[in-house]
C-alpha cells in the first residue's frame, strides 16, 4: 500500500522535474556530471544532517538532485536481468522501489564520509557501439584519491545515468551478481521479498 | 606454458595458505556438483572451502578485531589516529615506490618517492601528511599489482585466513607486501606490537565500510568476492580496465498484464 503510494510520488515526481530535462539536453556528459557532483557535495558540505546519515534527509536529497538525472528502471533491469521480461508492471515498480532503498543506503555510506574532498572529472569514453559514454571523475581528498565513474545513456537527448562505478566496482554489475541466486530460488516475488527484508533489517539497524 | 606456470603458482599460493593445502585440492575434481542447484563459478572454483575460511574470518574478526577497532576509533582522540594511520600509511608507501618502479611508471614512481621524503622529512617521520596537501596524493601498489601488470592472470579467488580476500596471484605477493609494509623492517620496533597496532588502525577506517556491507549485500561472501575482483582488476588495469558491456537487452516487452 504504502510502496504503491511511494511508486506513485515517484512518477509524479518524475512527471513534476520533466519540464528540466530539456534544459540539460544540450550539456555534454562531463557537464552534465559535474553538474551532479557539484549539486551534491555541495549539498551535504552545508549539511550537516546529510554527514551524520540522516536517512530521512538522504532520502530527500536522492530524490531531489539524483533521482532525476538517472534512468532507474534501466539500472533496475538490468541488475535484474532476463527474467525482467516476465515481471508484472506492478513487481517491476516494487523492484524499482526496493532498489532504491537499497541503493540509498549505498549512497548514506558515501556521503558520510564527505567531508573536504572534491570532484574532478578526468577522462570521457565513448562506449564502442552503442549511444553509451563513461565519465571518469576521481574524488581528492585527504586519503587516496577514490575513482568514481558514470555510465551515461542518451534517452531522447537527455543524458541519463545508468550505472556507477566506485573504486572499480559497477554498482549494478555487482547488484545483477547478487540478484541471480535470489531469482534462481524465489523469482521475482522472491528476490523482492528479499530485499524488502533486508532494506526493513537494516531501517531497523540504523534507529 | 602458461598453465604450467599457474598451476605453480597455485600450488605455492596454496602452501603458503597457512596450512590448509590438503583441503582445497578437491577443486581439481570439481566435476562432481557443488551442494544443490549452486553452479561452480569460474572465478571461484574453491567456493566451499573459501566461504568456511571466509565465515571463520568473519566470526574472528567479531570476537576480537572489530571490537578492538571500535574501542580505538571510540577512545583515541582523532589527532593521534590520524598520526598512527598516517606514519603506517607512509611506510607503506615505500614499497608503493618499489612498485610503481618495478611497473615501469617511472613518472608516478618519482612522485611517489617525493612523497615519502616529503612526508618524512617535513611530516615528523610519516606521522603528517603534508603531501597530499602539496598535491601528492597517495598512489598504492602492492606486489600482487605488479605481477598483473606483468601479465600474470588473478587465477581463483582465494580467502586467506586471517588476510581476508584474495586471489591466487595476489596471495603470492601478500607475504612479500606484509614484510615490505611492517615499520619493523626499517625501525627498531616490536614487530608484533606494531603489527597489532597497524592492524586496528587500518581495521578502525573500514568500520563504516564493513557495517555497510553487511547491510546492502544480500549474500555478504559474494558481495565482497565480486567487489574485490573487481577493485583488483581496475587496479592493475590502474582504473581503466577494457569497459565491459551494459547488459540490457530485457526491456520493453510490456508485462504480461495480469494473465493467467
Amino acid at each position: 500500500m504504502i510502496r504503491k503510494l511511494l511508486a506513485t510520488t515517484l512518477v509524479g515526481m518524475g512527471l513534476a522535474l520533466m519540464p528540466l530535462a530539456p534544459a540539460l539536453a544540450q550539456a555534454t556528459p562531463e557537464a552534465f556530471v559535474a553538474k551532479i557532483s557539484a549539486e551534491v557535495l555541495d549539498a551535504v558540505k552545508a549539511d550537516p544532517a546529510l554527514q551524520s546519515g540522516n536517512i530521512q534527509k538522504i532520502i530527500e536529497l536522492v530524490d531531489a538532485k539524483v533521482m532525476p538525472s538517472v534512468n532507474f528502471e534501466v539500472m533496475t533491469r538490468s541488475a535484474v536481468g532476463p527474467q525482467w521480461r516476465h515481471a508484472t508492471a506492478e513487481q517491476r515498480a516494487k523492484l524499482q522501489a526496493e532498489f532504491k532503498s537499497l541503493l540509498v543506503r549505498v549512497y548514506s555510506g558515501a556521503l558520510t564520509e564527505i567531508k573536504d574532498q572534491t570532484v574532478q572529472i578526468t577522462k570521457t569514453l565513448p562506449v564502442p557501439q552503442s549511444t553509451q559514454v563513461v565519465v571518469q571523475s576521481e574524488v581528492r581528498g585527504k586519503g587516496e584519491p577514490i575513482k568514481l565513474d558514470y555510465r551515461l545513456d542518451k534517452y531522447s537527448d537527455v543524458w541519463k545515468i545508468i550505472d556507477v562505478n566506485v573504486g572499480g566496482i559497477w554498482l549494478v554489475t555487482s547488484y545483477r551478481s547478487q540478484f541471480a541466486p535470489e531469482l534462481g530460488k524465489g523469482g521475482i516475488d522472491g528476490l523482492i521479498s528479499t530485499l524488502a527484508e533486508r532494506n526493513k533489517a537494516a531501517a531497523a539497524g540504523k534507529s | 606454458m602458461r598453465s604450467a606456470l599457474r598451476a605453480t603458482l597455485a600450488a605455492t599460493a596454496l602452501a603458503l595458505a597457512a596450512g590448509c593445502a590438503s583441503v582445497p585440492g578437491a577443486p581439481a575434481d570439481s566435476a562432481v556438483p557443488m551442494t544443490g542447484s549452486v553452479p561452480v563459478n569460474p572465478v571461484d572454483p574453491w567456493e566451499r572451502w573459501n566461504r568456511k575460511v571466509f565465515a571463520f574470518n568473519e566470526a574472528i574478526d567479531e570476537a576480537v578485531v572489530e571490537p578492538v577497532a571500535r574501542a580505538w576509533r571510540d577512545h583515541v582522540p582523532q589527532m593521534l589516529r590520524t598520526g598512527v594511520s598516517n606514519f603506517f600509511g607512509n611506510i607503506a608507501d615505500i614499497w608503493s615506490t618499489a612498485n610503481h618502479f618495478l611497473q615501469g611508471k617511472v613518472g608516478s614512481g618519482m612522485e611517489m618517492g617525493m612523497r615519502v621524503l616529503t612526508n618524512t622529512l617535513f611530516g615528523l617521520g610519516g606521522i603528517l601528511d603534508p603531501a597530499t596537501e602539496m598535491r601528492m596524493p597517495r598512489r598504492s601498489e602492492d606486489f600482487g599489482q605488479t605481477l598483473g601488470v606483468w601479465g600474470l592472470p588473478a587465477g581463483p579467488y582465494v580467502v586467506l585466513p586471517l588476510l581476508g580476500p584474495s586471489s591466487v596471484r595476489d596471495a603470492v605477493g601478500v607475504p612479500l607486501d606484509r614484510y615490505a609494509e611492517a615499520p619493523s623492517v626499517y625501525l627498531d620496533l616490536n614487530v608484533y606490537a606494531s603489527s597489532a597496532l597497524q592492524l586496528v588502525s587500518v581495521r578502525a577506517e573500514l568500520l563504516a565500510t564493513t557495517r555497510l556491507v553487511g547491510e546492502v549485500a544480500l549474500d555478504k561472501y559474494s558481495f565482497v568476492r565480486d567487489a574485490y575482483l573487481a577493485r583488483r582488476r581496475d587496479l592493475v588495469f590502474d582504473g581503466a580496465p577494457p569497459l565491459e558491456t551494459f547488459q540490457d537487452d530485457f526491456e520493453d516487452d510490456p508485462p504480461p498484464a495480469k494473465a493467467n
